[in-house]
């Protein structure tokens, strides 16, 4: 088995962040190869290196024996490498043709394009994937799956060596499943390597010959698919030391404090139905896209549902107003800190206070003093560490800036604190202290829903788990029952 | 699974065709009702007036298409006009038997050098090009105001041939709109039929998405400044031909006309879509309604606010295609 392309000692940082540390990869021209890990394992880094959108700070990436450097994806593109990436990547003003050809349009004579021998073309892929889709439509408005067609439709056209596939079932039906998976073969038998993304172990299994498995941005291992079971890939995934990370008090059960019944958004979530008593911590897990941060916004009302009502207390709560939320004693911590969370440019005093303006002001206006007290009072609880609160808050470090988000609804003394991946990227000591004050939340009484997408966080801090699949609640798993594989299977579809 | 049937996206398309229909649905209304309270008013000449009045208009749109297409905006051609009209009155001034070719060449060159200016900056600040150009505007005004100090280029500090090649025709049709149409048919097959006039559009589109599809976002982007930045140079250079008098406040405000007649004409502001035929009609349309009120004896102060109506009825317009299109679009039954 011949190497076609190597990752070696692959490091990549974001500011504080190492994605990825000592990272490797080796694939073999021929063969379907399967990478996995969990949400943030580094896979996505790792594709955006193979793509020359990152260029990796150490290490070295060796094609035919080899090294190279990407300035850009097109350059990445040019050797003969080609992403699906997981976002999608359509320009929704142009044809589905031009969509799949941008930049590399055939022409005719003046370098004119030919949009003919464009839409022959076009046709002539979605027939071999076995699909039909009118080339000339504008790509606003398909539907997902149509989406991830033509994405694939644009990685086939290229006539790659190498394509990278970044969860390019996670949409697709059955069928499309089928008839993708028949196309990967045919390119694999025809020569080229297929790096295969996905959290579907049924498909890892059908597909593949080697397995290489991430975890916190580390090579784990790449094993012979014939050597693994799914337990054996599931511990490889996850395995890691979970007693201290996660320091969980028992806490009296009380009442219940959320009651969520039969909320559904067409097209996002249906029928989702939990209620979270006081001293409870309650995890919703599932992959990324189940719709778990769409109900927590619904419940929040920051976004509309459909039908279905949310009752705090016994109480209903108006549907799509966060300030009703608010008074009624919910505090949701979102789940992107710098877009949501914060606001930036501010400093950490004013935006550890920006939740309780009105409470700390008197007669509309809000003096320094109150507001520099509250603010000292709430970082010194939660051990900010700021070179002074009126420093921007950008200038923290990820894990400092997530328990400024925390002190700021924290401050509003919540009776329900919803908290959407309260550990992402940051630090594991940062992580501890997270956990602990929510543990310690939950002791006080408080009901705490927590949305995420490590399942260490969520077997570690959760009383129960909930697990969401493709926007419907498909489990209730009480703490002692939960473990990573009837998490894993719950949230990949398997029963 | 079905696709989308083909009559479906049929009327979709009809539907964008059907935006540029609406300007001359009331382009051609305008011009009935100003015919009937004075028939004169479609004759040949005041017809050829209206091309004429146009003209430097529509070059200018057609240069802030193809910016904004790529989801940017350039507030600074007014000031690029003034500035390249007041320096090619003072190129005649210095050289009076410059060829008219020659004296062309050196606006447009100005204008590019003023529009690489623009395009170099927003490319490497990283700052949007709204306040970028709004800065630019101010600066190319203020070197415009420093270097005439307060004087004026007259008609007689330029050569007869010049001041011709401003008012006279080819055909029955005024020149400078002959120069307009070429420009405007040659950025019409380049957004439509070359590769880096796609990308234009995919660059607007969905910037994060040209980034990944290998598309050199930076170099176009700076190269579309680059070319409008030549078209306003060609403006100015019309602009002195046409008016002869040129001080250094010619041009003033013109920016926002420009904007009017892309955003009128259908170029969605947020970048993507648009033609170029499009914002041309906008620009006629503007100048109609202009000469129109002026032979319905409405008011001039009305003007802006009908202007401003039109805008605002054409993002109106634009927004309820949009939805239709997405209701029309969407539905794709799953089997």
């Amino acid at each position: 088995m011949t190497s076609l392309l190597r990752l070696q000692q692959v490091s990549k940082s974001f500011g504080a962040v190492a994605a990825l540390r000592d990272a490797q990869l080796d694939l073999a021209a021929g063969e379907v190869h399967a990478l996995v890990g969990e949400n943030g394992a580094g896979k996505s880094t790792l594709v955006k290196i193979l793509a020359g959108v990152h260029r990796p700070d150490a290490g070295t990436v060796t094609l035919d024996g080899r090294e190279v450097t990407f300035a850009g994806p097109a350059e990445a593109l040019a050797a003969g490498i080609a992403v699906i990436y997981q976002e999608p990547t359509l320009f929704p003003d142009l044809s589905v043709a031009e969509n799949i050809f941008v930049g590399r349009q055939p022409v005719q004579a003046g370098r004119r394009i030919d949009t003919a021998e464009m839409r022959r073309r076009s046709v002539a892929l979605f027939r071999r994937l076995g699909v039909q889709l009118d080339p000339d439509r504008p790509a606003r408005g398909l539907s997902i799956a149509d989406q991830q067609l033509v994405e694939i439709a644009k990685s086939l056209s290229y006539d790659a060596r190498i394509l990278v596939m970044d969860e390019p079932t996670a949409a697709l039906s059955g069928v499309e499943v089928d008839r993708l998976f028949a196309v990967v073969r045919a390119l694999r038998d025809g020569g080229a390597a297929v790096l295969f993304i996905s959290h579907r172990f049924d498909e890892v299994f059908a597909l593949c010959r080697r397995v290489t498995v991430m975890r916190d941005g580390r090579w784990v291992a790449t094993s012979p698919i014939g050597e693994l079971t799914v337990d054996t890939l599931v511990r490889q995934m996850v395995g890691r030391d979970i007693a201290t990370l996660f320091p969980k008090q028992d806490a009296e059960t009380r009442e219940v404090l959320l009651d969520v019944r039969g909320l559904t958004r067409a097209g996002v979530f249906a029928d989702v139905s939990f209620t979270v008593r006081g001293g409870e911590i309650v995890a919703l897990a599932g992959l990324v896209g189940a719709g778990r941060s769409e109900v927590v916004r619904a419940v929040f009302g920051i976004e509309k549902y459909d039908a279905g009502q949310v009752l705090v207390a016994g109480e209903r709560l108006p549907p799509g107003r966060p300030a009703a939320a608010i008074a009624a004693g919910l505090a949701l911590v979102p789940e992107d800190r710098r877009q949501q969370g914060l606001v930036m440019e501010l400093s950490v005093e004013r935006n550890a206070t920006l939740t309780r303006r009105w409470q700390l002001s008197r007669f509309g206006f809000l003096p320094l003093r109150r507001e520099l007290a509250a603010a000292r009072e709430w970082t010194r609880k939660l051990q900010v560490k700021a070179g002074r609160l009126s420093d921007p808050v950008s200038t923290l470090s990820g894990g400092n800036q997530q328990k400024v988000v925390l002190a700021k609804w924290l401050s509003t003394t919540p009776r329900v604190l919803i908290v959407d991946e309260p550990t992402r990227g940051i630090d594991v000591g940062t992580k501890a202290e997270v956990h602990r004050l929510m543990s310690q939340l939950a002791a006080d009484g408080v009901a705490v829903l927590m949305v995420s997408s490590e399942l260490p966080e969520v077997l570690g801090m959760a009383d129960r788990v909930l697990v969401m699949h493709e926007g419907r609640l498909v489990a209730d798993i009480a703490r002692d029952a939960a473990d990573e594989e009837s998490v894993m299977y719950a949230a990949t579809g398997q029963q | 699974m079905t696709a989308v049937t083909a009559p479906k996206v049929r009327q979709a398309r009809n539907l964008r065709i059907g935006r540029e229909v609406g300007i001359v649905v009331a382009m051609v209304l305008l011009l009935a009702a100003t015919a009937i309270r004075n028939p004169g008013f479609l004759g040949a000449q005041s017809l050829r007036d209206l091309l004429l009045g146009s003209a430097i208009l529509v070059v200018l749109a057609v240069g802030q298409t193809m910016v904004v297409i790529t989801r940017n905006v350039d507030l600074s051609v007014g000031s690029i006009l003034g500035l390249v009209a007041f320096a090619t009155g003072k190129l005649f001034v210095a050289q009076p038997g410059l060829p008219i070719v020659l004296a062309v060449l050196a606006g447009i060159g100005l204008g590019v050098v003023c529009g690489a200016l623009n395009g170099g900056l927003v490319a490497v600040a990283q700052v949007p090009s709204l306040v970028i150009t709004l800065g630019t505007l101010y600066v190319f005004r203020g070197v415009d105001y420093a270097w005439a100090a307060g004087q004026q280029i007259n008609a007689a500090d330029m050569p007869p041939g010049f001041l011709r090649f401003g008012s006279a025709t080819v055909l029955g049709i005024p020149w400078l709109a002959v120069v307009a149409a070429v420009v405007l048919i040659a950025a019409g097959l380049f957004l439509r039929s070359y590769r880096s006039g796609r990308d234009l559009y995919a660059i607007g589109s969905q910037p994060a998405a040209a980034t990944l599809s290998g598309i050199p976002v930076g170099r176009r982007v700076f190269a579309v400044f680059a070319v409008n930045g030549a078209l306003a140079g060609l403006a100015g250079v019309l602009y002195a031909a046409r008016f002869g008098t040129v001080d250094a406040t010619a041009g003033t405000g013109l920016e926002l006309q420009v904007v009017a007649a892309v955003v009128v004409g259908g170029v969605a502001i947020f970048g993507g879509s648009g033609s170029v035929w499009g914002a041309a009609l906008g620009a006629l349309l503007l100048t109609t309604i202009g000469s129109s009120l002026a032979v319905l004896r409405i008011n001039p102060f009305w003007q802006q606010a009908v202007v401003g109506a039109l805008i605002l009825a054409a993002i109106g317009l634009d927004r309820l295609l949009a939805v239709r299109m997405a209701r029309r679009l969407r539905g794709r039954s799953h089997a």
